[in-house]
């Protein structure tokens, strides 16, 4: 009966997945009158949790990959939080890479971000007050989480919890020294004003509106169909 | 002087003596006054920029210091056995003819045929299927015809198929060979030692050749049907075996001693549940195949990117679908304002998101098959080809299967169903892949597959 258990526990465990929400990309400050040739803009690339709770329960250094014309263009941070500040005149594609904990996964992840330095809107006046901001949200699913890692993670307000299979449980945390560790949580971060929200909410309703709209539609065409079927079945007849 | 503005030239009498240097050059290579140009052309016309062959140089032979004549003279050959004197034209090179044997004597091989004695067969070669003198037939005409079995098979007066006359000749061979090798070592690199000849392997091979080469194109297709189906489901029978084996070992990772009493016992319960998952993970239509196999390689990855994952379910449910509706998908769900990729893509938008791209890919498919079947339904009823609605290809094949309903006045006076069908709507549409109907018009009750054909 035991080891029956232990079968069931070992197929449900296959369908158990962490997942960290993130938020990626860049702000841009103009320099204005400091402005010179090749640097007129002060940029900071960043990956942020969603909810700007400290990543580095999970992230344990993260890899800015920059354009070749920069100086040691690969920046390596340790810790959280986990951004670059530099500036330049380009715009380019920068490679992130986050390397994760033991517990949490031993393969790298890669993340693509377009450098964005002038504001869309091009007839616009700069402004050095307000920064041109780009961010795209994702999620970081892990899958196969190790017994380790669900422990480490549990109640960690930066980390999506998944439900664990009946009759499973974990052993308690084990209490980490906060005081000790900066905080690398982005809530106050300078430019926490200008962070974009991300809200799921929206995206559902306008999907659903249009799941909606399309199975109307579906079943007005399967009404047709059998109607004009109908029609079509004196002819086949013959 | 309005017309020299309009055309943008030079007012200025400097620039006509300019014209007037550059126009001797062009005008030899305008065409001769007298003919029209196309008959100027015809004849070559103007010679092009490049010369492509130097015709001078293709007539200039290298002087040659030699006197050649050509004579008329005997010859043998050493590849007769008869000695025959035959005249022939020969290149005499300053009064000396060639010297050699005939230059296509060299040509005149012939197959060792091993001929053994009397003793030998006594010895080493019977068989109660053959008869000496059969034997000796076969050898004879072996060598008189180069072992072209078909040849032989004709000339022998005794009914033997070609596989049994090989047997016996390649299984007499190799008997003698051995027989007379003064020791066994020097035997086996002899290519009849080292590929014998197997009879029940030919005669079943040369069958499966026929039958193969007999299969009606009916046949074929439905073994390729087959076979690809089954290549699928081998691939993602694979998959979820790959994705089954990271389970067990991983999750030895909870608690020590009981995974070990675990692993130990539920040896026998384990495995089976593998093989159930297999099996389970490779059902028979493609598409819960494609996410299936999709899912599994999603799982090997260890960590992703949810906008990366729905990527790739996004292209495992479009993979039935051709480029054009994929294109028509994107369309509708422009025109339903949502995003193409979510902006805030969390696990519950991206399942919205793919349940949604595949109720499109059902509404397009439904959309498809109502005008299909809305233009069955007015060529039934009106009978003649002139009515078509619009120009879609999908009703011109429904008018085109329907031919049984359509009255003798029209042209296609083609039997449904035969190769004269699939030729006429070749001819018709413009480079359309068609396939030939094989089922009277409307009887589809399969679902069929999307083709960008279709579209």
């Amino acid at each position: 009966m035991f080891f029956f258990c232990m079968i069931i526990v070992q197929k449900k465990m296959k369908d158990v997945e962490i997942s960290v929400p993130i938020v990626y990309g860049n702000a841009a400050f103009w320099l204005g009158k400091k402005a010179s040739e090749y640097q007129s803009h002060k940029w900071t690339v960043y990956v942020r949790g969603a909810t700007n709770e400290d990543l580095s329960v999970v992230v344990k250094r993260a890899v800015f990959q920059l354009h070749s014309s920069f100086n040691n263009p690969t920046r390596i941070v340790e810790s959280a939080p986990f951004e670059l500040t530099e500036s330049g005149w380009g715009e380019f594609e920068i490679a992130i890479t986050l390397f994760f904990h033991n517990y949490v996964c031993e393969k790298p992840l890669n993340l693509y971000h377009h450098l964005k330095l002038y504001p869309e809107d091009e007839s616009g006046p700069m402004s050095t007050k307000k920064p041109v901001v780009v961010e795209s949200y994702d999620e970081v699913v892990f899958t196969e989480p190790s017994e380790s890692f669900l422990a480490r993670v549990q109640n960690h307000p930066a980390v999506t919890f998944p439900r664990l299979p009946a009759g499973f449980t974990l052993p308690p945390p084990v209490p980490q020294d906060e005081s000790k560790r900066k905080r690398g949580d982005t809530k106050d971060h300078p430019l926490s004003q200008w962070f974009l929200n991300f809200s799921e909410a929206d995206e559902l309703l306008q999907l659903a509106a249009a799941r909606q709209q399309v199975q109307t539609h579906i079943a007005k065409l399967r009404r047709q169909i059998s109607l004009t079927d109908g029609q079509n079945q004196p002819f086949k007849s013959l | 002087m309005d017309a020299k503005d309009i055309l943008g030239l030079p007012k200025t009498p400097l620039s006509i003596t300019q014209e007037k240097k550059s126009r001797p050059q062009k005008d030899s290579q305008r065409k001769p006054d007298g003919i029209s140009r196309e008959v100027y052309a015809l004849t070559g016309g103007v010679a092009p920029l490049m010369p492509s062959i130097d015709v001078s140089q293709l007539k200039r032979r290298p002087p040659s210091d030699e006197k050649i004549t050509w004579q008329w003279l005997p010859f043998t050959s050493s590849a007769r056995k008869d000695n025959l004197e035959l005249y022939h034209w020969v290149r005499v090179v300053n009064g000396v003819p060639p010297t050699g044997d005939y230059s296509f004597a060299k040509y005149n091989k012939s197959v060792d045929v091993i001929r053994y004695t009397d003793e030998e067969y006594e010895k080493h070669l019977t068989d109660p299927k053959w008869t000496k003198e059969e034997t000796d037939q076969l050898f004879d005409l072996c060598e008189q015809f180069d072992l072209r079995f078909i040849i032989i098979a004709d000339r022998l007066p005794t009914t033997r198929t070609v596989e049994e006359l090989k047997d016996r000749y390649y299984s007499v061979s190799l008997a003698i060979l051995v027989a007379r090798a003064p020791s066994l070592g020097e035997v086996p690199g002899h290519p009849l030692v080292k590929e014998p000849y197997n009879v029940t392997q030919e005669i079943e091979r040369k069958r499966a050749l026929s039958m193969v080469l007999s299969q009606t194109k009916h046949q074929e297709r439905k073994d390729t049907e087959v076979l690809a189906e089954a290549k699928r489901i081998a691939e993602s029978r694979l998959a979820a075996q790959a994705a089954e084996e990271p389970d067990i070992p991983a999750t030895l990772d909870i608690g020590p001693e009981s995974a070990e009493r675990a692993v130990g016992s539920g040896d026998t319960i384990s495995p089976s549940n593998v093989q159930v998952h297999a099996a389970a993970a490779a059902p028979s239509t493609s598409v819960i195949a494609d996410n299936s196999s999709t899912l599994a390689s999603l799982r090997m990855l260890r960590v992703y990117l949810r906008t990366y994952a729905l990527e790739q379910m996004v292209q495992a449910a479009s993979s039935s679908a051709g480029l054009r509706t994929i294109k028509r998908v994107e369309q509708t769900l422009q025109d339903l304002g949502v995003n193409l990729k979510p902006k805030v893509p969390t696990k519950a938008v991206c399942a919205e998101h793919l349940e949604l791209r595949k109720e499109i890919l059902t509404l397009l498919n439904l959309q498809k098959q109502l005008q299909y079947k809305e233009a069955e339904g007015s060529s039934f009823r009106d009978g003649s080809y002139g009515d078509m609605p619009g120009s879609s290809k999908r009703s011109q094949r429904a008018v085109d299967q329907d031919r049984t309903f359509v009255p003798d006045s029209i042209s296609f006076g083609v039997i449904p169903g035969d190769r004269g069908v699939k030729r006429e709507q070749k001819r018709k549409g413009p480079g359309r892949a068609s396939e030939t109907p094989s089922s009277p018009a409307g009887a589809h009750k399969r679902p069929r597959k999307m083709k960008a054909s279709d579209l």
